[in-house]
């Protein structure tokens, strides 16, 4: 089954669509880029891996350093 | 909403309909603040942080910007300057603005506040709140003291620009603070001056038709007198220095020559030679307000190469 538009009211609204588009794909790029940045400010790698929600002993020292 | 309650709608609202709603005139004086306030700063933001911040303070008077035009669509209407905005010209309904003001502020709060720092979003929250709900909601229609306690409003950015770097609020962030609220009055009276205003039809007290044009012209020059110390006082702070200073110095003996040349004027005068006094202090008050943000720049620019301030 093909998609039609055909309602007059698609093509009047055009404009806004297309704009409210770009408004949320540049939000979507700001949210990725604020994450890149404020993930490498990290700089260790042991607190990049704390950004995972899994629990990582290994990557805490006291309780990686008896293993 | 049924299909053909939407399609009988004369005309649908553009994407620059409702960036009209954000004031972006406003918005860029808003801007260019706020990034001095920003990048003055003894702490260093990243880029791409410091852009985000920008937006969201940007964005953040946008909405609020919309919510004094949902708020005052009636006041708007009966006004020929403000006729043809996108409420009272029927280009936008007033559900809508008051939904974008709402939604556009939520935005830009939450993403500063998880940007930058809770500072930061609290006085862009505040600021929000001072523009639409203290001034455009109580002052506005209250006293013809309007324009000066609302003018904290538009004084807010740079020190947001300030916390988003630093976390915190200091001398120089509220000298940047009170030089934009002290400046408000004298410009703005000096624009009420020599405009043809209608806000008497609109029920807006301003102090040119609530006091009259003498007691505006003593306004203005008190004002201006009070300014001249704040905007010389900054040049002593950390973020002033010799170039300040000298631009200080120079545009408050400017503006300050101005105001008195107003203070000794009459309406005879005034009618004589077309206000070519007050539009001249307008302009310049203009100049006065760039330049010194532009100061400040400048000092910050050569502190990088180590020949800026008093050190």
């Amino acid at each position: 089954m093909t998609l039609r538009v055909e309602h007059e009211l698609h093509e009047r609204r055009k404009g806004r669509n297309y704009g409210l588009g770009l408004i949320l794909a540049g939000f979507i790029a700001i949210v990725f880029g604020l994450t890149v940045v404020k993930v490498l400010q990290l700089g260790d790698t042991a607190e990049f891996e704390r950004f995972d929600h899994v629990a990582r002993p290994q990557i805490i020292p006291e309780e990686g350093a008896g293993e | 909403m049924s299909d053909i309650s939407v399609s009988d709608h004369s005309y649908e609202a553009n994407m620059g309909d409702y960036f009209a709603l954000l004031k972006p005139r406003v918005m860029s004086l808003v801007v260019f603040t706020a990034l001095v306030g920003l990048l003055v700063s003894p702490v260093p933001v990243h880029p791409f942080i410091g852009f985000v911040a920008i937006l969201c303070i940007a964005v953040g008077a946008g909405a609020s910007g919309a919510l004094n035009m949902w708020w005052d669509a009636d006041i708007d209407a009966r006004m020929k300057r403000t006729a043809g905005r996108p409420i009272p010209s029927g280009r936008v309904a007033p559900g809508e603005a008051l939904g974008i003001g709402m939604a556009l502020s939520g935005f830009a709060i939450v993403l500063l506040a998880l940007a930058t720092n809770f500072l930061a979003a609290f006085l862009l929250t505040f600021t929000i709140f001072f523009y639409a709900v203290v001034y455009s909601m109580w002052l506005k229609r209250a006293t013809p003291q309007n324009i000066v306690i609302g003018g904290a409003a538009g004084a807010f950015p740079p020190m947001i620009g300030w916390a988003v770097a630093t976390g915190g609020v200091s001398i120089e962030s509220v000298l940047m603070f009170a030089l934009i609220f002290m400046w408000t009055p004298p410009h703005f009276w000096a624009l009420a001056l020599f405009v043809k205003s209608d806000y008497g039809n609109a029920g807006v007290p301003m102090l040119t038709e609530t006091h009259g044009r003498d007691a505006t012209r003593k306004h203005v020059i008190v004002y201006t007198l009070l300014l001249v110390p704040v905007a010389i006082g900054l040049g002593f702070t950390s973020i002033g220095g010799p170039v300040y200073l000298a631009v200080a110095v120079w545009m408050n003996a400017w503006f300050l020559k101005g105001a008195y040349d107003i203070w000794r004027r009459t309406d005879a005068d005034c009618e004589a030679d077309k206000h070519r006094v007050e539009i001249k202090v307008f302009k310049v008050s203009l100049y006065y307000l760039f330049s010194h943000f532009g100061a400040l720049l400048i000092e910050a620019a050569l502190r990088l190469y180590g020949i800026g301030g008093w050190s």
